[in-house]
């Protein structure tokens, strides 16, 4: 019996031994690819945007190289306009609209899953699922197709429901109509995530609980406010800071249908910065732009990165 | 009464997420004279393949189809080999940088890339790597690796530790060990944390649109795509042909996905 021991206890000495002397070196080895690769195609995009952003570095240096210190010129120019000022409110205002609506269709879905029959249930979540699997770019083109002027079914919906002004309505022409539509568009796409995490984690939620605020007393409104949204408060949290990130982040929606117009009325700060660089070729500026955008989502990305922290217990 | 509600309410939600997508697929089928006309049909009464033959056959499809693959499917490699031994090292070792890597790759897997392109272009510009595909490859890889490294991480940790040493008592090396016992297990995790890189990379616009701009022959779907007006002009059900083509892979990867993801092999592989 103890020989039997000690004959299954030796190995495992062993294997612990082994692991600790190769610890030393061993780890770092083998996260070492995956370090070089952030290094070099984040950190150093990153430090290469921030000393742009304080370099004169228009169209010439970008031929020519050899960019000058310009000091806090860019930031000067920028923080010193009005038109990034405009772009900071649009973005604040896309940012809120998009969450709020996401997160309150998502929850409002995500609530009312369990209710369902198994059937239904299970096709409203297979439904989300396809809109979660719609790309990007699908999603934009259906949805140029949808709001088209005279042929697009919304208008032909609208015509027929007696709002008589939308026949052969341009969208795309009119800033809030098209500001109006990518909201609806990313909220469109966005609900399916949010909404079945929340649901996933409703359904982790015992059953008793809220049988005993029922025989309590309490309506549907306080079992929410007093059962469900406290136990799933770290969850709302994660997806909301989430959501927040996504949204405030998003290029390709605007880009593909607008290009941040018509006349500026869907440039965002990333559209924005994109935009300067890109059309007017001033590097600087937009550089400048980015290091501002990523410093405001810096908040956003500290209160994320802890929740993250406490939800993975790494 | 609750109940009627409740399923109206069902429908609605079911309707406006599926509405957009059957559109597109009904507005591919549909011929041209049936999607030109004042009351839209909402059923293809005569279904014609002739907007899909028009998709297949516009200039540079198979190009940019053949490039998206070859971009998409590098990436996704390249971020398994290199996230296969970093989420090991997270979940199986301990070191005293480790929570410092974990940390680093969250912020990663948040980064702003949007906010990235205008740098990156200028990199890519400097480098000579503007219109040149690796350099597509390159970045999604990049952005596909910190969601690779935490979804592997969470494979590896529920393979339990005692099946490797196990193996290691057997005589087998570590990498033997891993390679014979962890790496099995592993498997439906590393299909499925492929299969999410492979959606990622496909989709991707931002960076293909700021990097790709001289050369025709580089270009993605999603470029493709975006530039429908130039190339199919006010043909709509070709355009929406060549948008159904385009998620048709993302759409079987989704299916594939949903029964991996419920699969119990590690669950069973101790317990059972």
């Amino acid at each position: 019996m103890a020989r039997a021991l000690a004959r299954t206890a030796r190995p495992a000495l062993v294997v612990e031994a082994r692991t600790r002397r190769k610890g030393a070196f061993w780890p770092y080895l083998l996260v070492a690819p995956a370090l070089a690769a952030f290094a070099c195609l984040l950190v150093y995009p990153l430090a290469r945007s921030v000393v742009i952003s304080f370099q004169h570095f228009r169209l010439g240096e970008l031929i020519r190289g050899g960019a000058a210190f310009a000091g806090l010129a860019n930031y000067a120019e920028a923080l010193g306009g009005p038109e990034f000022w405009a772009v900071v409110r649009r973005t604040f205002l896309w940012t809120a609209a998009n969450v709020v609506l996401i997160m309150v269709i998502a929850t409002a879905v995500a609530l009312m899953l369990p209710h369902l029959g198994r059937r239904m249930r299970l096709a409203v979540m297979s439904g989300m699922v396809l809109t979660w699997a719609t790309p990007v770019l699908a999603a934009t083109t259906i949805f140029q197709w949808l709001f088209q002027s005279r042929l697009g079914v919304v208008n032909w919906v609208l015509v027929r429901l007696g709002f008589d002004s939308f026949r052969d309505y341009t969208w795309f022409a009119d800033g809030r109509a098209t500001f109006a539509i990518l909201v609806a568009l990313v909220v469109w796409q966005s609900v399916p995530f949010a909404a079945l995490t929340l649901y996933a984690g409703l359904t982790t939620i015992p059953g008793e609980l809220y049988e005993a605020a029922r025989i309590d007393g309490a309506g549907p409104w306080q079992v929410f406010g007093r059962v469900t949204f406290p136990i799933l408060r770290p969850l709302f949290g994660l997806i909301t800071s989430l959501e927040v990130i996504w949204v405030l982040t998003c290029f390709a929606q605007i880009w593909a249908i607008s290009k941040g117009g018509p006349g500026g009325a869907t440039a965002t700060l990333p559209v924005y910065a994109f935009q300067i660089a890109q059309s007017l070729h001033r590097y600087d500026l937009g550089s400048a732009v980015s290091t501002l955008t990523v410093l405001m989502l810096l908040a956003v990305l500290v209160v994320h990165l802890r929740r993250m922290f406490r939800e993975e217990g790494a | 009464m609750r109940r009627a509600a409740l399923n109206l309410a069902a429908v609605g939600v079911l309707a406006v997420s599926v509405f957009p997508v059957y559109w597109m697929v009904i507005t591919a089928f549909k011929p041209t004279v049936d999607i030109l006309t004042e009351t839209p049909a909402f059923w293809p009464a005569r279904p014609t393949l002739d907007h899909f033959a028009t998709a297949v056959r516009a200039a540079g499809f198979w190009t940019f189809w053949r490039n998206s693959l070859a971009v998409t499917l590098g990436a996704v490699v390249l971020a398994l080999v290199v996230a296969l031994p970093a989420a090991f090292a997270v979940a199986r070792l301990r070191w005293p940088a480790r929570r410092g890597f974990i940390l680093m790759v969250f912020v990663a897997q948040t980064a702003p890339w949007s906010a990235l392109l205008v740098p990156v272009y200028i990199i890519a510009r400097d480098a000579d790597m503007l219109d040149r595909l690796p350099t597509l490859t390159l970045v999604y890889f990049v952005t596909t690796l910190p969601f690779t490294i935490v979804t592997l991480r969470g494979f590896i940790a529920a393979v339990p530790p005692e099946l490797e040493e196990a193996a290691l008592m057997d005589g087998c090396g570590r990498a033997e060990a891993f390679r014979r016992v962890v790496l099995p297990l592993l498997a439906p995790g590393l299909m499925s944390t492929s299969l999410f890189g492979f959606i990622t990379a496909w989709n991707e616009f931002a960076f293909a649109n700021a990097l790709m701009i001289k050369d025709q022959g580089d270009r993605t779907l999603p470029i493709w795509l975006s530039g429908f007006a130039n190339v199919f002009g006010t043909d709509w059900g070709a355009t929406m042909a060549a948008a159904t083509l385009f998620m048709l892979p993302v759409l079987l990867v989704f299916l594939v996905l949903q029964r991996r993801v419920s699969s119990g092999m590690i669950a069973g592989a101790v317990k059972g």
